[in-house]
């Protein structure tokens, strides 16, 4: 009463190759996969370490002080006092201007950068011979909205530049060297790939938290994630931004400055007319000279004092001898 | 061309511009956005929406006015809108036919034989018409949108397919946008288009409740389909494809004809035919789903809407956290309006209007509601976008000067949707010790809404410190130890007796340097104890400033349940919500 069908040799052999191949299959790949520590506690650190420099050595501590009502004038006027566009983009140049398009607010209201400094920046930049001009921050409302309704991002085209919008891919973390806040951050670094020239391009305007709201303080529109922390330890934070970001070239607006309800405005009536526009490529001394338009003095920011001690610039702006221009 | 060609091209050219118009319902000048597009034409081309808006408001609303064409066209030709325009219903055809492609034709003749459950639709129907009509408070609720087949394939859409493909990285501009009930939308919408392999059309001879209506408005149409009364060798070809299930070889149920136009072409005998005269095999003009049946079902309409509002959701018991987009209606009115299109929250440029969940009770079901931690930036106050582009009115049109309260709106100031308030537990400033005032930063009136106060607060210290020494700016410690650069950030003050404080500017390990001189009368003794305060700026909300944009609470750090929250009190559609005097 054997089975129909008996296990022959040759069939017990073919079998249990298979078997054997399927075992050493499984154990091969547990062996491959097996983790007897887990997951670590925190991702490992791909931060870069701080920014390119785009300051020239040969144009430090310059500043020149602008007065007039018509900010074409003005830009022209001091720029020529600080040895003319062409001391800072030259031929070939790839230039990136930094806007400050907070909020999706009219340039009536001079929450925002004006449109018509961006124009005749990245018109001026490329009549210098400027290869390219891109326009960018990562704004606190909506980019698109920002950008629309502000005029930056129409102006910036009729004048031939590009306008990048902030996306998650343009984000890469970075520490800055020795900083405690900056660090493994979330950066806006995919419209700086292949700069040559920085330019920053902000208005004065009133802010509760930092006292006040000026070049430096524009550079936090480069930060990504979540940004918001930072208010916490703010003037540190504007230092720090101060070591990170070293521009080409700063240019603070003060044509009309924004004296209450800063940073976002919302009337007219929080505004004043001060007929200044403040250029240089000392972003410490631009600010602290800016100052007055709020009519603050440097002592009251004491992000100008922690950033001159990091080394960022010089708070006493007067010993760089501003050039006084008027229109 | 036969007619059955045009009609594959008119269901193609209608498919592909419905999706057109999905795609570029995005705020914007360019070709591929806005600029002028009639967005909304298929839902302004539905009699459903038009007649539930007419029952519930007495009105028709603007574009609305476009179903009157559909209206006629059906009156004179029959179903000829779901044959040839409706985008829903040649989804449903084309997968239909997929499902039956190269099957015999006896399991086709099966599948598309009437079915009594066919009457189903008619029900559903009355069900929602008399939702629509008999409201508590007269106007009813407009609950037909959850099935209306152009409401949900745009919101479909709109909701769940887009939002998909951009986070596919498809037809993305900027980042993706969030769908907040992009999975429950997607599950109708793909239950409907699955239930097609079970009976091609299925939606549509079962559920759709604008079928069942455009099937009594053909009751009399002119041209109808029918058999000529020769040449019929009872072959049943005709029925392999029809997409209505309406037995054409028979006595035609007139009501269930889609006007797909299989049966004219797959019959070789020219037995079938297009015309004014009624079918030579009879004709059964009227479905019969059961006066009973339409009975119960109306009331069942009426009670529903009856019946939710008995928890008092639109009185007392109002959801605080059912934020409308501005413009919205008062809420029973607004029921009676939304049709749950999600075009609003397409439009929104912030992405800030998502679809409501059951959190907000069945009858808002996928109503907009504002999510102000989803989206770029809370309600952008200077946009009035939704109300432009709501196709039912159920958010009004706005002029900009109306949100913002000036020129001759003035005097009844700014529109709100809602009011901030600061949740003191959980606030930074208020409950943490720590600077932030974020809120206030972003608040966007002027002036702001949020405003702080500052005050001082003794800084909780590891161990107490003894003064050493102090002269001038400078306090030396003998005991205790400063974390390096802790109490440096500007917000750090020393008190003095005086009651005067001054700021920390710099410090180390043992050392402490002010921001000015200390003066003599009021210099610490060597051994005395030394307290440290942090001034913070706690914010505060004033209601009659604030509009509820929720710009606060976006930007918030405390991200989860974030500290300042809006809530619908307050919010200038319903006087009764008034919050101030």
């Amino acid at each position: 009463m054997p089975s129909a069908d008996p296990l022959d040799r040759r069939e017990f052999l073919r079998r249990a190759t298979r078997a054997g191949l399927g075992v050493a299959l499984a154990g091969g790949l547990a062996a491959l996969s097996f983790d007897a520590s887990g997951p670590s506690a925190s991702p490992p650190e791909r931060a870069k370490t701080g920014l390119p420099d785009f300051s020239l050595p040969q144009a430090a501590g310059r500043i020149a002080v602008a007065r007039g009502a018509v900010r074409r004038e003005t830009l022209w006027l001091a720029l020529q006092a600080l040895g003319g566009i062409e001391s800072f983009v030259g031929r070939g140049d790839r230039v990136l201007i930094k806007v400050n398009a907070a909020f999706a607010s009219p340039p009536i209201l001079s929450a925002t950068t004006h449109p018509d400094l961006v124009f005749e920046l990245a018109r001026l930049c490329y009549a210098a011979g400027a290869a390219s001009v891109v326009v960018t921050d990562n704004p606190i409302n909506d980019p698109a909205s920002c950008f629309a309704l502000s005029g930056i991002g129409p102006a910036a085209r009729r004048a031939g530049a590009s306008v990048v919008l902030p996306a998650e891919s343009l984000f890469r973390p970075v520490s800055l060297e020795g900083a405690r806040l900056i660090r493994n951050w979330p950066v806006l670094t995919g419209p700086l790939a292949g700069i040559t020239r920085l330019i920053g391009v902000a208005p004065v305007k009133d802010h509760h938290r930092s006292g006040a709201s000026m070049t430096l303080k524009n550079w936090y529109g480069l930060l990504g994630g979540r940004r918001n922390l930072f208010h916490q330890d703010v003037h540190r934070l504007i230092a720090e931004l101060a070591l990170l970001v070293r521009p080409t070239l700063v240019v603070l607006d003060g044509t009309t400055t924004m004296m209450t309800n800063g940073p976002t405005g919302g009337s007219l009536s929080d505004l004043r007319e001060t007929r200044t526009l403040i250029a240089g490529t000392d972003p410490v001394a631009v600010d602290a000279c800016g100052a007055e338009l709020l009519g603050k003095r440097p002592e009251d920011l004491p992000f100008l004092g922690a950033a001159e001690k990091a080394g960022a610039g010089t708070v006493d702006f007067r010993r760089l001898s501003p050039r006084e221009v008027a229109a | 061309m036969s007619l059955r060609s045009a009609r594959r091209a008119s269901q193609i050219f209608f498919t592909v511009l419905f999706f057109w118009f999905c795609v570029v319902a995005t705020l914007g000048e360019r070709f591929t956005e806005l600029s002028g597009w009639p967005v909304n034409l298929f839902l302004e081309l539905d009699p459903l929406a038009a007649i539930a808006t007419l029952l519930s408001t007495h009105t028709l609303y603007r574009g609305l006015l476009w179903a009157l064409l559909t209206v006629c066209a059906t009156i004179l030709l029959g179903r000829v809108f779901c044959g040839f325009v409706c985008p829903f219903g040649a989804m449903h055809q084309f997968v239909g036919r997929l499902s039956l492609r190269g099957r015999p034709t006896a399991l086709r003749l099966e599948k598309n034989r009437f079915h009594p459950a066919q009457n189903l639709k008619y029900v559903l129907l009355a069900f929602f018409l008399a939702a629509a009509a008999l409201g508590p408070g007269g106007g009813g609720s407009l609950l037909v949108g959850l099935l209306d087949p152009l409401c949900l394939a745009q919101r479909s859409v709109n909701l769940a397919l887009l939002p998909f493909l951009e986070r596919l990285g498809i037809a993305v501009r900027g980042e993706p946008r969030l769908a907040r009930e992009a999975l429950a939308i997607a599950a109708v919408f793909l239950a409907a288009i699955l239930l097609n392999l079970h009976r091609p059309r299925f939606f549509c001879r079962f559920l759709c409740p604008l079928g069942a209506l455009l099937g009594l408005l053909g009751r009399f149409a002119l041209l109808r389909i029918g058999r000529t009364p020769e040449a019929c060798t009872g072959c049943t070809l005709c029925e392999r494809s029809c997409e209505g299930a309406c037995e054409p070889t028979g006595r035609i149920r007139t009501a269930e004809c889609v006007l797909c136009l299989n049966c004219l072409a797959d019959c070789r005998h020219g037995a079938i035919a297009l015309s004014t005269r009624a079918s030579a095999a009879g004709e059964i003009p009227l479905p019969d789903p059961g006066r009973r049946a339409v009975l119960a079902a109306a009331v069942a309409g009426a009670a529903t809407v009856a019946l939710g509002r008995v928890g008092g959701a639109t009185g007392a018991t109002w959801s605080p956290s059912l934020v409308r987009p501005p413009g919205a209606l008062a809420e029973e009115e607004f029921l009676s309006r939304c049709i749950r299109c999600g075009q609003c929250m397409r439009v929104c440029p912030t992405n800030v209007i998502h679809p409501a969940g059951l959190e907000e009770g069945l009858e808002a079901l996928w109503t907009p509601k504002l999510d102000f931690r989803a989206g770029t930036s809370g309600c952008q106050h200077t946009c009035i976008a939704c109300g432009r582009l709501c196709p039912t009115a159920a958010i009004r049109p706005l002029r900009l000067e109306e949100r913002l309260g000036t020129a001759e709106f003035a005097s009844r100031g700014p529109l709100r949707i809602g009011c901030a308030f600061v949740d003191r537990g959980r606030c930074l400033p208020w409950a943490m010790d720590r600077p932030c005032i974020v809120c206030q930063e972003n608040c966007p009136v002027s002036p702001k809404a949020i405003f702080t106060r500052p005050v001082y607060t003794e800084v909780r210290l590891a161990e107490p410190l003894i003064v050493r020494e102090a002269a001038g700016e400078r306090i030396g410690l003998a005991a205790g130890r400063l974390p390096p650069g802790r109490f440096a950030t500007g917000d750090y003050y020393v008190p003095l007796p005086s009651g005067r404080r001054l700021r920390i500017r710099a410090h180390g390990e043992q050392a402490i340097e002010l921001a000015a001189a200390i003066p003599e009368a009021e210099l610490p003794f060597s051994g005395s104890a030394l307290s440290i305060a942090i001034r913070l700026q706690q914010p505060y909300v004033d209601p009659e400033r604030c509009i509820g944009c929720g710009v606060c609470e976006h930007e918030c750090p405390v991200l989860g349940k974030r500290a300042i929250r809006v809530t619908a009190e307050n919010e200038s559609r319903h006087p009764r919500h008034r919050m101030i005097l």
